[in-house]
């Protein structure tokens, strides 16, 4: 089998929830993310950002976990942010519309900063 | 230090090659313009010099016997830094005087010599890539003349053929990859009676398909206002001359059929000698003539012949009779005659021939030239009169129709799969120069038609396959994912409601289709009651892109 499972770890920068997530974005990656976007709410962080550098792979049913993460995050009040994604997922984000709902930052850094110019 | 030398850089292969490229750096950054160019012979003794120098040349001291020094040195050129890739001498580093008109320092050369180890390998790969892309331009252009090519041949074969009472007649057809300039037509004359042409033009590809298809109406034309076989083919060949390229001409013969009575008169341009099967025996019918188009004045000897009851007549082309088998040696005539005696109905006889040639050409054969045959037979009594024309295009895939298989295999239906399919299909289609972008949106579109395949046409069963077919055609890449779901219909992909799914109104789920269509060039859906078959197209190369987000 040529997948890799989805790992996710949280981790705080300033007041800001990073998720780096690890392998690939299917549906089974829906617990492990829920799991993580849970912590991350509890560590009481303004925003939660989506770090997708290690990810490989996102296919529809990872699309549809995220949709998920992103009407829950609407009802919690919490802004979901992203960053990392490959050209190819960039593009997907963009006509699947995720990006009008979630900024996408070419980096970390820009992400945190909360730097209004989009990468 | 600034380098105020005059810098010529000259491209330098293994075939003799005009260019030359001056460089001039100074302060204002580098400027680039045509300078004199310098002719190097491979066999010149300076490029053995040159690959075992390790460093600069003095040219003005270099003691050899060279037209290409003399070329350097009349170019006022002073010290050559030969560009080395892998033993190889691949272009050159020529300086002029410096500024200073004083002698270069061992300090410059070493700069210099320091330079050229660097560049070597850079100008090497920058050869290649532009030795590459010639190719690649030029089996495009082949390609294109060959569709060209083959779109007139098609164009001017009949569209049908005639029936006669009391006769049947085949046509058979199969051009050679390129297009060897065939043609063969039937033309309806007054009392009934019928032109039988039979021709080849001699060349290939686009030019032999031009002058096929004038011929073939210059013909048409002389057939209608003379009765003589003879006349005809004397009248075309004066209109052909003048107008002819050079070196082309055409065989060509003309035939004039009475069904009624079986007569059958004749003239050849020097066309392949007909052969007709009698109950007893195989006769050629022969008559002289000179090629169409070589010389203006030409006459054609005219003949008769008797076509009998159960006589076949065989008209064909030189594709069939000098056709090689793997060892070199010619299908020839005595096949050919020995093909028509064991046949009675003309479909028979078509079919003895081809199965004779690809028992005599083996396995793999790439047939070397147009090949058609027409068999004319007059029937015994009750036997069924038909005319019957075959057109096999088979030899032609990779120049038109589906194109090249590139991977045909199945895999079990079972989720995790799809990503199985798609890096089998990664490296090949990436070997064919697909744009990076549309190789990620190749895959993801694949990924979800082979998903949607295992878990909605094949509902997960693992015993069931999912088959998958890619083919080019050089310019596209077609993949087909067939499952055995047939009859369901699939959704279709409309936009999924964001917003929607967002309030939770509408589930998540959903964006497979979506992302299929957005992905792929083209989409096409089919179904034959058990399968199910996505066809996703992708071109190799594609305009500006409106997705990529930059």
């Amino acid at each position: 089998m040529n997948t890799r499972p989805c790992e996710a770890s949280v981790r705080m920068v300033e007041d800001v929830a990073v998720i780096d997530l690890l392998g690939d974005i299917d549906r089974n990656s829906d617990p492990t993310l829920t799991a993580a976007y849970e912590r991350a709410v509890a560590e009481n962080a303004s925003a939660v950002l989506l770090n997708f550098s290690d990810v490989g792979y996102i296919n529809s049913t990872g699309i549809a976990v995220i949709v998920g993460l992103l009407a829950r995050s609407r009802t919690d009040g919490k802004r979901v942010t992203a960053y990392g994604l490959s050209p190819h997922y960039r593009e997907i984000f963009e006509i699947t519309r995720l990006s009008d709902f979630m900024t996408i930052y070419a980096d970390e850094q820009q992400a945190v900063g909360g730097s209004p110019t989009q990468a | 230090m600034t380098m105020r030398q005059r810098l010529i850089a000259l491209p330098f292969g293994r075939r003799r090659r005009k260019s030359g490229v001056v460089v001039e750096a100074t302060g204002a950054g580098p400027r680039v313009e045509e300078g004199p160019q310098i002719d190097i012979a491979p066999n010149d003794p300076i490029v053995a010099y040159f690959e075992r120098a390790g460093g600069a040349v003095d040219i003005e001291t270099l003691d050899l016997d060279s037209p290409a020094r003399r070329a350097l040195l009349d170019a006022g050129m002073k010290l050559v830094v030969p560009l080395i890739s892998q033993g190889e001498l691949i272009g050159l580093l020529n300086l002029g005087p410096r500024l200073s008109e004083q002698a270069y320092s061992s300090e410059d050369r070493k700069l210099l010599e320091n330079l050229a180890a660097q560049a070597a390998p850079a100008v090497k790969v920058a050869q290649l890539v532009r030795q590459q892309e010639a190719e690649a331009r030029r089996r495009e252009r082949v390609e294109q003349e060959l569709r060209v090519a083959q779109l007139i041949q098609q164009q001017f074969l009949p569209k049908e053929l005639p029936e006669l009472a009391g006769w049947q007649v085949s046509a058979y057809y199969r051009p050679a990859r390129e297009v060897g300039g065939d043609f063969y037509d039937f033309i309806e004359l007054p009392g009934g009676k019928v032109g039988i042409v039979i021709g080849d033009v001699t060349d290939k590809g686009v030019p032999a398909a031009l002058v096929m298809a004038t011929t073939r109406a210059i013909l048409r034309g002389a057939a209608s206002r003379l009765d003589s076989p003879g006349e005809v083919l004397g009248r075309v060949n004066e209109l052909l001359v003048p107008d002819i390229p050079p070196q082309m001409f055409v065989t060509c013969l003309y035939g004039i059929l009475d069904p009624a009575t079986g007569r059958f008169v004749y003239a050849n341009a020097g066309h392949n000698v007909p052969y007709v099967a009698h109950r007893d025996g195989v006769v050629e019918l022969r008559a002289r003539g000179m090629p169409l188009g070589l010389m203006p004045g030409m006459s054609y000897e005219e003949k008769e012949a008797e076509l009998g009851s159960d006589d076949v007549m065989l008209l064909y082309s030189d594709g069939i009779d000098e056709a090689h088998d793997p060892d070199g040696e010619m299908f020839g005539f005595p096949r050919l005659m020995g093909a028509m005696r064991t046949a009675h109905a003309t479909d028979a006889v078509i079919d003895n021939l081809l199965g004779e040639l690809a028992r005599f050409t083996g396995r793999g054969w790439e047939q070397e030239d147009d090949i058609t045959l027409v068999a004319v037979r007059r029937t015994s009594g009750r036997e069924s009169t038909f005319a019957q024309q075959i057109t096999d295009m088979s030899e032609m895939e990779g120049a038109a129709g589906d194109g090249t298989v590139i991977d045909e295999f199945s895999v079990p239906s079972e989720t995790g799969n799809e990503r199985t399919v798609i890096e089998r299909l990664a490296d090949p289609i990436a070997r064919l120069g697909i744009e990076p972008s549309r190789l990620e949106r190749l895959k993801t579109a694949v990924a979800e038609a082979v998903m949607n395949a295992i878990e909605h046409g094949n509902k997960q069963r693992q015993d069931v396959p999912v088959d998958v077919r890619a083919t080019t055609d050089g310019e596209h890449i077609r993949i087909s994912i067939t499952d055995r779901g047939g009859g369901s219909e699939l959704p279709d992909p409309e936009t999924p409601d964001l917003e929607a799914k967002l309030a939770g109104a509408q589930t998540p789920r959903g964006w497979g289709l979506f992302l299929i269509k957005n992905m792929a060039d083209e989409m096409s859906v089919s179904t034959d009651g058990k399968h199910h078959t996505v066809t996703l197209t992708f071109a190799l190369k594609g305009a500006a892109d409106e997705h990529t987000a930059v």
